[in-house]
């Protein structure tokens, strides 16, 4: 008797709790409205089957109370029952899956406007790299990467020279697709902006991405979402989401990879040493790619 | 269904002559008895248990209330972290269902002496214990143990920059490989005592679902420990010797780590390979167990007995091609999503039907509101919560926002942290008169009841709203963001004093077990009238042997409650059917 009281207050207080708490997705940012969807289709599917089990479940507790003139009724089975309700879920699993899957397909397919972009990560900071100019980023290797060159990018590579190198707030337009092409360096991290709704994780040794399409003007906080060691709940970044003319002006004061070479001031030094530095490494491993 | 026509065959082999102990320490120290071996498994299961728990008061405290506690700083944090969750899932949980119920309730409930390998039966419990001081020996090592989370994902669980590198992840990695030879041969005597010593007439489908559930989880854990084992043994080389199989180059911390070629999400593959079954080798007992108590005290044939059979033995075979929607943003092929989103949602229909079947259990029964019948009903409707959101996180694209975010630690204690809990105190206080001879005291064990399942479902469901609002899981403290309300750090710090009010009342169950079994009330002989083998031994509590001079014979299944051709309201498994009082025929 009690537990089915516990049982309808445990439905109603969890409904109205979904109604009226103040914690919910923090408003969105991106074009993933579609995912945002698809989680409200689950909500409606799922809640009505949690609601109505636990309320069957709670009249059962009331009614079938024990009574010691009574004896249960014995039915092993029923198949036409257990049929129906294999079908009925099933279908319930086919509503969940159809927007689920759709969605999906989107968000692995970036659009072919879609501008490139490079997130790196490592403990614990986060830097970014655009195209600049001719609109294709240079070849990188972690062979390539020292003091100088953060990012290793490939100095021989023409593609690289005006790279766009950020190691401070990420700037991006409203309304532009963007592909981002995630890279670690060191361990797993995972570039989460909550109200873009994307994540992906970046794993040292391969590149993978993400897109979307920034929608609404604010500033955000980027996160990493996958444990990456001690400093990994402080691994924090900024995004800038802007209209075209402040992004325009704020790409203006970015420096590229040939100026950021050259203005270290000693740069015919450091390729001296950079050099000697993947000699050093090609030693102790053969060359790929 | 009908039990009466049953044949039964003759036996097959004569006795195997029992193994005897001659002294005390061979009786209850190197035990052979595989209830004696149950009661040590369990024993050490629950003291390591107890370390996660107070593991994960810990973390509460500081997510509760960051900033008051200086003891912990982000790697102690991350330390808890990792060692309370491998802990609750492989040292805890594991144990206990297949080491602690495996070995007590298979013998008893398939009319067996005792498992069929006792020699290997008691190895597998020793070796268990070492496992467990090598995790525990962890703690004191320099650096102390691991914080790489309970799925130790490399590079990260091998490189500098995360807490116990040195030498807290090779203990961690060694005790790893302890546990999964103790438990191999542990479970090789579950699965053919199943199979070859089984009462006569009692065929598969004759047997409890306890058994079924047990049974088919030691086979899903045959087949994905080894996948845990061969992970562990190449990532200690990896760790050790310097090879490649799960890290790249990498620049780390100012340098060019010289290796070559490794891949991370090839250990990811092996880690879940071995971590979806994990969570049906927790589960599964859990539905069987919560079957036979359902249909003991609803007092009814549990809905749908050869479906439950079905249903544990496809979620069995399916959970072995789900594992990569713990992977859906790990930069694995995302097409592979496609496929695993379809096969983790197909799991879902037997899952649901189980569900179904326990609620139908209950539909015209005549419930009795024992202590263990309250732990079943809590049972299903965390049960059902957790497959809920289950479905939210198996559902690919849906996974997106949520995944790594607190919805993902909301989800899963309740499905299988504070589910599979509830089955084991519904277990603890249905059987605890059998071990012992005695009744847990009811008023204590009503307030742990009331006290544990209201504050985990206060504990548990706001949690996933957090993870809505997009705090992540496995962070020391979220500080300062433009999206987390302040108001989240009420619920925060509300989570934490529900913990433990929680964890208060576990103090009042553990002071109920004790005491009970030195003062308790005497129980008298099968308690809740229930139809299975354990309760029918010779002795009670059952002795060494289990069942006296002569083995039970089998005539019927084991959920023989409320037929109305009967004078009693039960028939055990072992009544002769003409030894059955019938009901005179009326007309
Ligand atoms: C009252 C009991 C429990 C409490 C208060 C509790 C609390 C917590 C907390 C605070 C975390 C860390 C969240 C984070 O920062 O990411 C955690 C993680 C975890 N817990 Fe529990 N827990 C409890 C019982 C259990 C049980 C019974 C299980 C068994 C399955 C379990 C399995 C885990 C796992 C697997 C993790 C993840 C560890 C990781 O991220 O590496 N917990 N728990
Ligand atoms: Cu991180
Ligand atoms: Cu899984």
């Amino acid at each position: 008797m009690l537990m089915a009281v516990v049982l309808v207050l445990i439905v109603v207080g969890s409904v109205a709790f979904h109604l009226v708490s103040p914690w919910w997705s923090t408003p969105i940012a991106s074009n993933w409205g579609s995912i945002d969807t698809t989680i409200d289709i689950t909500f409606w599917i799922t809640g009505v089957v949690y609601v109505v089990v636990l309320l069957f479940m709670a009249y059962c507790l009331y009614r079938f109370r024990y009574n010691p003139q009574r004896r249960s009724e014995y039915q092993p089975e029923n198949h036409k029952l257990e049929l129906w309700l294999s079908g009925l879920t099933a279908l319930g699993v086919v509503g969940l899956l159809t927007p689920g899957l759709i969605v999906w397909n989107d968000y692995i397919t970036p659009p072919d406007e879609a501008t490139e972009i490079e997130v790196v990560a490592k403990q614990w900071e986060w830097g970014f790299r655009l195209p600049g100019k001719d609109g294709v980023l240079g070849t990188t290797n972690i062979r390539f990467m020292n003091d100088e060159n953060p990012f290793g990018i490939n100095p021989d590579d023409p593609a690289g020279q005006d790279d766009l190198l950020i190691d401070d707030d990420l700037h991006l337009q409203t309304d532009k697709p963007i592909k981002f092409l995630l890279r670690a360096f060191d361990v797993l991290h995972n570039f989460y902006v909550p109200q873009f709704r994307a994540k992906m994780d970046m794993v040292p040794g391969m590149i993978t991405y993400i897109w979307l399409t920034p929608n609404r003007a604010d500033t955000f906080d980027i996160l990493c979402a996958e444990l990456c060691g001690i400093g990994h709940s402080s691994m924090r970044g900024i995004v800038v989401v802007e209209n075209v003319a402040d992004y325009e002006q704020w790409l203006k004061e970015q420096i590229t990879f040939s100026q950021s070479m050259a203005g270290l001031n000693k740069k015919i030094k450091s390729e001296v040493k950079l050099v000697s530095r993947i000699q050093d490494k090609q030693a102790l491993f053969s060359v790929h790619d | 269904m009908a039990s009466e026509t049953v044949v039964i065959p003759p036996a097959e082999l004569p006795e195997v002559e029992l193994y005897h102990a001659k002294s005390w320490i061979t009786k209850y120290v190197f035990s052979q008895d595989a209830k004696v071996i149950a009661i040590q498994y369990s024993g050490t299961a629950v003291l390591i248990g107890l370390v996660g728990l107070v593991l994960s008061w810990l973390m509460r405290l500081q997510l509760g209330f960051p900033e008051t506690f200086s003891f912990i700083d982000e790697s102690e944090y991350l330390q808890y972290v990792t060692l309370h969750g491998m802990i609750m899932v492989v040292y805890l949980l594991t144990a206990l269902f297949l080491g602690g119920f495996g070995n007590y309730m298979i013998p008893l409930m398939v009319g067996a002496r005792d498992m069929v390998f006792p020699y290997a039966n008691m190895l597998s419990f020793w070796i268990y214990l070492l496992s467990v001081l090598i995790l525990v020996a962890s703690f004191f090592v320099p650096g102390g143990p691991t914080g790489a989370g309970w799925t130790l994902y490399p590079p990260q669980a091998i490189t500098s920059g995360t807490p116990g590198s040195d030498g807290g992840i090779i203990l961690m990695l060694v005790s790893l490989v302890f546990f999964i030879i103790g438990f191999t041969m542990g479970g090789l005597n579950y699965a053919v005592t199943v199979l070859q010593a089984r009462a006569r007439g009692m065929t598969l489908m004759m047997m409890p679902l306890t058994v079924w559930g047990i049974f088919v989880a030691t086979i899903l854990a045959l087949f994905a420990f080894p996948a845990l084992l061969v992970a562990s043994i190449m990532m200690l080389f990896d760790r050790i010797l310097d090879t490649s199989f799960f890290i790249p180059m990498i620049y780390e911390m100012g340098e060019v780590i010289p290796r070559e070629g490794g891949s991370p999400v090839l250990f990811q593959h092996l880690f879940w390979f071995f971590g979806h079954p994990e969570v049906y080798i927790v589960a599964l007992p859990a539905f069987g167990i919560v079957s036979d108590v359902i249909s003991t005290h609803a007092r009814k044939a549990i809905f749908g007995y050869r479906m439950m059979v079905w249903a544990i033995i496809a979620i069995g075979g399916l959970s072995f091609i789900v594992w990569a929607h713990h992977m859906y943003v790990s930069g694995m092929n995302p097409y592979f999503g496609f496929f695993f989103a379809t096969t983790t949602l197909i799991i879902a229909i037997p899952t649901a039907l189980k569900l179904y079947n326990w609620t139908l259990t209950l539909w015209k029964g005549n419930i009795h509101m024992t202590v263990p019948m309250l732990w079943c009903i809590a049972f299903i409707v965390t049960f059902l919560n957790g497959g809920v959101t289950g479905l939210f996180l198996g559902n690919v694209s849906v996974d997106v926002p949520l995944s790594d975010t607190m919805f993902v630690v909301a989800h899963f204690h309740m499905v299988m942290g504070v589910a599979p809990i509830f089955v084991i105190f519904a277990a603890i206080y249905h059987w605890f008169p059998l071990a012992t001879g005695k009744m847990l005291n009811n008023a204590m064990g009503q307030f742990h009841f009331w006290v544990t399942f209201v504050g985990a479902y206060l504990i548990y469901f706001p949690m996933h709203y957090l993870g809505f609002v997009g705090v992540p899981r496995r962070y020391y403290e979220i500080g300062e963001t433009t999206f987390v309300p302040p108001s989240a750090a009420d619920l925060n710090a509300f989570i934490t004093i529900m913990v433990l009010i929680v964890g208060f009342a576990q103090v009042v169950f553990i002071y109920n077990l004790l005491t009970s079994i030195f003062s308790g009330k005497k129980s008298e002989v099968n308690p809740w009238k229930a139809t299975t083998l354990e309760w029918q031994t010779s002795e009670f509590p059952p002795g060494h042997g289990n069942f006296g001079d002569e083995l039970p014979v089998v005539y019927r299944w084991a959920y023989e409650y409320g037929a109305p051709e009967n004078v009693d309201d039960y028939v055990p498994q072992n009544i002769h059917p003409d030894k059955v009082a019938r009901k005179p025929i009326a007309e």
